[in-house]
């Protein structure tokens, strides 16, 4: 059995299976599956060309490239926006012509030809617009019809026009320059569109009109309800749109100069499966620019590639339905999916065994026997908070508590019966602790380190340390901080639980126990916020040593206490206090007598000590049932500690029957009575410690008497 | 007495566009002395029919809150292969056999995207549209047109018959609609496509089968489109494969939509689709009769598509607060 326990623990250190999950939860995985479609083409088309990776064939193909990737751009601006713009291949035809005509027959310079073709297709794009935004007709349908119209007035164009276009010669370096010139040594028109590609991705993750069309494609109800101007944005996409087509027919006339009646036919079914193969969503709301130069490079290859092999006229067609079906069915699963696949995913279990269960029977000599101490606590605050998750009481007596709702509650002393809100936070308080200047510093699940001053103004102290270069998942951003302490030169080191899940999901955690917890260190004196010890599996309980030069740390799901080095000759180390709990600890805190207090939050069961040695049965849990029925950590039932610190047990205090206090997560000595709080709890418990010093405060004993 | 002028009865767009149906109908007999002859009514009916009954396929799916935009590819390449395989010795009733299996499959495959894999109708459609005019041009066959092979000239015998001076594709038309009339109206799963059309999920809680439904609905708009096809061939003696990239099937969302079947399913029967083929009938006689050309007769009927899509859009609002979301 040793032997496989020994596999089973080296598969899961080596097996990095965390990484699935995290890379599914990132916006750019979206892209993986395109890009990996990408790289297919190119291999299975760079076979069989012969000279498909040469300058020649590249340079041809970029400025085809150019050209079309204009036109999926416009349409991933509508598309994103929650339309769909199938006038694309018309609107360039009727670009095409509006420039010839302009250059050729009436001879207008260039730049004005250029304008001319943007007004033109402005104007068509505006009639869609006006139509589709303001009209709120059917963007599929009306460009489908504005297609067939567009299409019938450069038909009747060409009947006028296409005799004195081809006799006539144009003769202008620019214009030759626009069709056929290179900057830089690529194709002018790859220039303009790589350029426009760039202002456009600002334009649509940069600044504010951007994030109206995707929060409109997002929600469109939701955006009209927020005061977003919907229609107004919504016909600027299409505006947009037909201009870009317009600019890319303007540089298709000056490429090849001359209009014919299948000029466009059929882009806007190789537009609409560029964008959509790159990922952009149907229905609006996910897209970039990037995801369309990708499909977009993805079509043209597709395109070029069966020309050059010999294919039949039809073999175009047929592929690019067959890619457009695949790409659309694949969009919508994963739309629809995505989030299941990721909760199924995204749990993945450690291989770790804990040390055996000490004792807790009555009657047993252990140290953790079970008693009946706690049953006669003087209750505080019955019914009037939800969730204190940690107590601490200042140098006047009064008691400050969290609550669920984003509170700190205080109770003035010494009866501690009236109470107010002292401050509100937004996020739920969990562990505290008063600085030398009397300002109480809480940790703040989801919103990181906040700072309260003695009048009740919240101040936010930190929440974002360095990111670490190897983690997928963004890690400079404090989720979850736990509990905190301020070490004798003021600085403030504090515990996140977990880098992988919200406050919420602590339980998950549980059940994956991985060491995503970790300590991070915030310096007022130059602001600065760095990670100081990683890979702790749940980061619970911090308290300063008594040597000022170290902490101690309170290791849940390893069921231990740490003691970690910050300063002095040991500076980095880290030793193990107390090993093989019975429970998992919660908060430790300071003892009148130089001891430690602890909370234990619930009892090991021997499943659950089982289960943690079965990494694949957790995993299997996770995925095949409800979270409901998951086994979890028992946190039902738990007690309060007492230990020194070589690790010595001193005492154990109990509430047998759970009635008072089934569960504890802090506690707080102050002037010989201990207050008891528990995170899923409605009171606060005041336990009599007998022999204890009346007079003893936290505050007096490590700041020093008040000045 | 405002009341009764917009009551939803008296003020639907059947109405109106019956309406105006009989002003150009009444317009055109006065003003074109050739209109108003049986033989220019009949060849108006009879060039009209094959739209009339690719409409009653594609009202079929649009009541239930579809669209098929690949009925034109199913009318014609399912056909130019059944005349392809004649034409290569196979024998008539095997090659309509495999054509009709053909375009059943493709029905069945739109059917089988558009319900199970929930990919919006109009994209599963237009890419199966795509797809099987490109498998048919690059895989079956390499010409654009197909003839009738003269062994089989019965069949263009067929296509010029008349049945007491009916033209026999007006027969078909008349035979088709009123098969779809008894389907919509007086069968079970008429009514199921109509449930589905005005609510879908209502319709699936409900315990109605409706991803079969919708996979019944696009085999039978298929089915439509291989018989509109048969009788396009055997009318013209050929089959030209080029419809599928021209204006058709806008022709026949026209012919649908401006008969008064709202797009968003549920609404709308057979007598809307005839109505719609009358007007664009009328329409496009007239417009014949005067001599339009043919690029301008496309811009005409495309602003009436529009005028059309737009009136459907004011009658029937879409409303920010209930709109489907990625419903385009």
């Amino acid at each position: 059995m040793a032997g496989v326990d020994a596999f089973v623990r080296w598969r899961y250190r080596l097996v990095p299976d965390h990484i699935v999950g995290e890379i599914l939860s990132k916006r750019w995985a979206d892209n993986l599956i395109p890009f990996l479609f990408l790289l297919a083409t190119i291999l299975v088309f760079g076979a069989n060309i012969r000279d498909f990776y040469t300058i020649g064939y590249l340079s041809d193909a970029t400025r085809q490239l150019g050209e079309f990737l204009l036109v999926v751009i416009g349409m991933v601006i509508v598309m994103l926006g929650g339309g769909i713009d199938l006038s694309v291949g018309s609107t360039f035809a009727l670009a095409n012509i509006v420039t010839l005509i302009a250059m050729n027959v009436l001879g207008w310079p260039v730049w004005l030809a250029l304008l001319a073709t943007l007004v033109v297709n402005g104007m068509v794009g505006l009639m869609n617009g006006v139509l589709i935004g303001y009209l709120r007709m059917r963007a599929f349908l009306t460009t489908l019809v504005t297609l067939i119209m567009i299409r019938a007035v450069v038909d009747i164009l060409l009947l006028k026009y296409s005799v004195p276009i081809s006799g006539a010669s144009v003769t202008s370096a620019l214009w030759d320059y626009v069709g056929d010139g290179t900057l830089l040594g690529l194709p002018f028109s790859f220039v303009v569109a790589l350029a426009i590609a760039a202002i456009t991705h600002v334009f649509l993750s940069r600044s504010r009109p951007g994030w109206h069309v995707a929060a409109i494609g997002g929600s469109r109800r939701s955006a009209y309800n927020i005061g977003i101007p919907v229609r107004r944005t919504v016909c600027m996409t299409y505006v947009l749109s037909g201009m870009l087509c317009g600019i890319a027919g303007f540089l298709f006339a000056a490429r090849l100069g001359g209009a014919g009646a299948d000029t466009g036919v059929g882009l806007d079914l190789q537009a609409l499966t560029a964008a959509v193969l790159g990922g952009n969503s149907l229905g609006g709301g996910r897209g970039s620019v990037a995801k369309g130069a990708l499909g977009a490079v993805i079509v043209l290859i597709v395109i070029n590639g069966l020309v050059r092999l010999g294919f039949q006229s039809g073999a175009t067609s047929m592929v690019l339905g067959l890619i457009l079906l695949m790409a659309v069915s694949i969009d919508v699963r994963w739309f629809k999916n995505r989030h299941k696949v990721l909760s199924k995913v995204y749990v993945s279990p450690m291989f770790f065994r804990l040390p055996p269960r000490p004792s807790t029977l009555p009657d047993s000599a252990s140290p953790y026997a079970l008693n009946d101490k706690l049953r006669d606590v003087e209750v505080i605050g019955l019914d009037r908070i939800e969730g204190p998750e940690d107590v601490i009481l200042d140098r006047d007596d009064n008691l400050y508590c969290g609550s669920r709702h984003g509170d700190i509650v205080k109770f003035f002393g010494p009866d501690h019966q009236r109470s107010e809100i002292f401050a509100h936070i937004g996020g739920h308080p969990l562990g505290m602790a008063f600085d030398r200047a009397g300002h109480l510093q809480v940790c703040v699940g989801g919103m990181g380190l906040y700072a309260v001053s003695p009048a009740g103004e919240v101040r936010k102290m930190t929440d974002e340390t360095n990111r670490s270069p190897r983690s997928i998942i963004d890690d400079a951003r404090v989720r979850f901080a736990d509990d905190v302490d301020i070490a004798p030169d003021g600085r403030i080191f504090f515990s996140e639980a977990s880098i992988r899940y919200e406050s919420q999901d602590w339980a998950v955690d549980g059940v994956e126990c991985r060491p995503n917890g970790r300590v991070i260190c915030y310096d007022p004196r130059n602001g600065t916020t760095r990670t100081v010890l990683r890979n702790i599996r749940l980061a619970n309980g911090i308290c300063m040593a008594s040597d000022g030069q170290s902490l101690l740390l309170n290791e849940t799901w390893a069921c231990r206490v740490l003691r970690y080095w910050f300063d002095g000759p040991k500076a980095g180390k880290v030793e193990v206090v107390l090993d093989g709990l019975p429970g998992y600890p919660d908060n430790v805190n300071r003892a009148s007598d130089g001891n430690y207090w602890l909370a234990l939050v619930g009892m090991r069961t021997p499943v659950l000590d089982l289960a943690l040695r079965k990494p694949g049965f957790r995993r299997r849990m996770a995925r095949r049932i409800p979270m409901d029925e998951w086994l979890f950590p028992n946190i039902n039932t738990g007690c309060i500690v007492k230990f020194d610190e070589q690790g010595n047990i001193l005492d154990a205090l109990w509430d047998l029957g759970g009635q008072n206090h089934p569960m504890i997560t802090s506690m707080r000595e102050h002037r010989g009575h201990l207050y008891i709080g528990g995170i899923y709890n409605n009171r606060i418990g005041k336990y009599r410690i007998p022999g204890a010093d009346r007079n003893w405060t936290a505050q007096d004993h490590y700041w020093g008497p008040a000045r | 007495m405002k009341g009764w002028l917009f009551r939803r009865a008296h003020f639907s767009q059947e109405r109106i566009v019956l309406a105006i149906t009989i002003a150009l109908f009444v317009l055109f007999s006065a003003t074109l002395n050739r209109f108003l002859t049986s033989a220019n009514l009949l060849s108006l009916l009879q060039s009209v029919s094959v739209l009339g009954i690719l409409g009653v396929g594609m009202a079929i799916v649009v009541i239930g809150r579809g669209i098929d935009l690949s009925i034109v590819a199913i009318m014609a390449i399912p056909v130019a292969w059944v005349l392809y395989m004649m034409n290569q010795g196979v024998p008539v009733p095997a090659a309509f056999a495999l054509g009709l299996g053909f375009s059943v499959a493709i029905g069945v495959l739109n059917g089988l995207f558009i319900a199970y894999v929930e990919v919006p109708a109009l994209f599963a459609t237009l890419a199966t549209g795509a797809f099987v005019y490109g498998f048919g041009r690059s895989q079956l066959f390499n010409q654009d047109i197909i003839y009738l092979p003269a062994s089989a000239s019965w069949i263009a015998a067929v296509g010029r018959m008349h049945v007491a001076q009916v033209p026999i594709a007006v027969v078909f038309f008349a035979a088709i609609s009123l098969a779809g009339f008894l389907v919509l109206r007086y069968t079970k799963i008429g009514r199921f496509f109509y449930l589905i059309g005005e609510n879908y999920l209502a319709a699936r809680i409900t315990g109605i089968p409706a991803r079969p439904m919708i996979v019944i609905q696009y085999v039978l708009s298929s089915l439509v489109a291989f018989i509109a096809g048969t009788l396009t061939a055997a009318a013209v003696t050929s089959m030209n494969t080029r419809v599928v990239n021209s204006t058709l099937i806008y022709d026949v969302i026209l012919v649908v939509v401006v008969g008064g079947i709202g797009l968003s399913g549920g609404k709308g029967g057979i007598r809307n689709v005839i109505i719609g083929t009358l007007l664009i009938g009328i329409l496009l006689d007239g417009m014949t009769i005067l001599d339009v050309r043919y690029t301008l007769q496309n811009l005409i009927k495309s602003i009436i598509l529009l005028v059309a899509i737009l009136v459907d859009s004011i009658v029937n609002p879409r409303d920010e607060q209930t709109d489907q979301q990625g419903d385009i």
